[in-house]
């Protein structure tokens, strides 16, 4: 299984906002196990969704010369659960972007419904120790997570990715 | 602003920042020892404070990282000398530092970022 918790950028605005969709399928791995007879989506997932949306949005804000971490999760607040068949929309705006990090608020809905909300906080990296920890690459924005970014309205040009 | 109405700001702050309760901080409340605060909490109050009171801060100006980079001059056997402690003094002037001077080891430098440090920061920082 791929990590990757998006399905489709909808909207995107650089430095400010992102919009994306997840499909939820019967199919995925986890819902077999989460719970079996009673598939509901692990919320920790559906944050990690929500995670990669901001993420994404705070990486292109540099055009991805940072490295981004997701450092905290301050605050998290769940209404109800996810079950296979919806459309998840996640939504983040940018709270806070500064050069040592940044701040994303963020809300998870099914159609009209609140599914989830929450502020995450994103630490760049030092750059030369996060080379020396990490490699050279960037282990999040490379590959498939920016290639969904192209399938944004408006498509925000990507620098090419380091091979 | 008086020095009550920071405290309640600060306070909202660190009770949103670090998930404690209300009753947790006092101004003595060491943000480490007594609060849990961790490195990466210290950024994410740094934010907090800056959207809460409209002000810029520098992060190295109210919470400076490794003031001495292991200089043998600032630290020898553990503690902090006495030149290490004129440069506390300078780096953080509203840290109470009497405490400290009278057993300065350099493991407790941490115990020096107090509840009552950012409010004086603080208040040194709004208009009059």
């Amino acid at each position: 299984m791929r990590w990757i918790w998006i399905d489709r950028f909808t909207a995107f605005e650089s430095g400010k906002s992102a919009t994306a969709v997840k499909c939820l399928s019967a199919a995925e791995d986890h819902f077999a196990d989460h719970f079996p007879g009673y598939p509901v989506m692990p919320a920790a997932l559906i944050l990690e969704g929500l995670a990669q949306t901001g993420g994404i949005l705070v990486g292109e804000a540099n055009q991805f010369r940072e490295k981004v971490v997701l450092a905290k999760i301050p605050v998290a607040k769940f209404h109800r659960e996810a079950t296979p068949g919806e459309v998840l929309t996640y939504q983040a705006d940018v709270i806070d972007l500064r050069p040592e990090g940044a701040v994303i608020r963020g809300k998870v809905t099914s159609g009209d419904d609140p599914i989830a909300e929450a502020e995450i906080f994103f630490a760049h990296l030092d750059q030369n120790r996060s080379a020396q920890v990490f490699g050279d690459h960037n282990f999040v924005f490379t590959g498939e997570l920016r290639h969904l970014l192209g399938t944004a309205p408006g498509r925000p040009q990507l620098p090419p990715p380091k091979s | 602003m008086s020095q009550d109405e920071i405290f309640g700001k600060v306070k909202e702050v660190l009770v949103d920042a670090l998930s404690v309760d209300d009753d947790q901080v006092t101004l003595a409340s060491r943000l480490q020892a007594d609060l849990d605060a961790e490195s990466i909490d210290f950024l994410d109050i740094v934010f907090r404070l800056e959207r809460e009171f409209g002000i810029k801060i520098d992060r190295n100006e109210l919470f400076p990282e490794s003031v001495f980079q292991g200089d043998p001059e600032f630290v020898q056997d553990g503690k902090v000398t006495p030149k290490g402690l004129s440069e506390l003094r300078e780096r953080m002037p509203f840290a109470d530092l009497a405490t400290f001077e009278k057993n300065p080891k350099f493991d407790q430098i941490g115990d020096l970022f107090t509840v009552d440090l950012i409010v004086k920061y603080i208040a040194s920082k709004l208009p009059a």
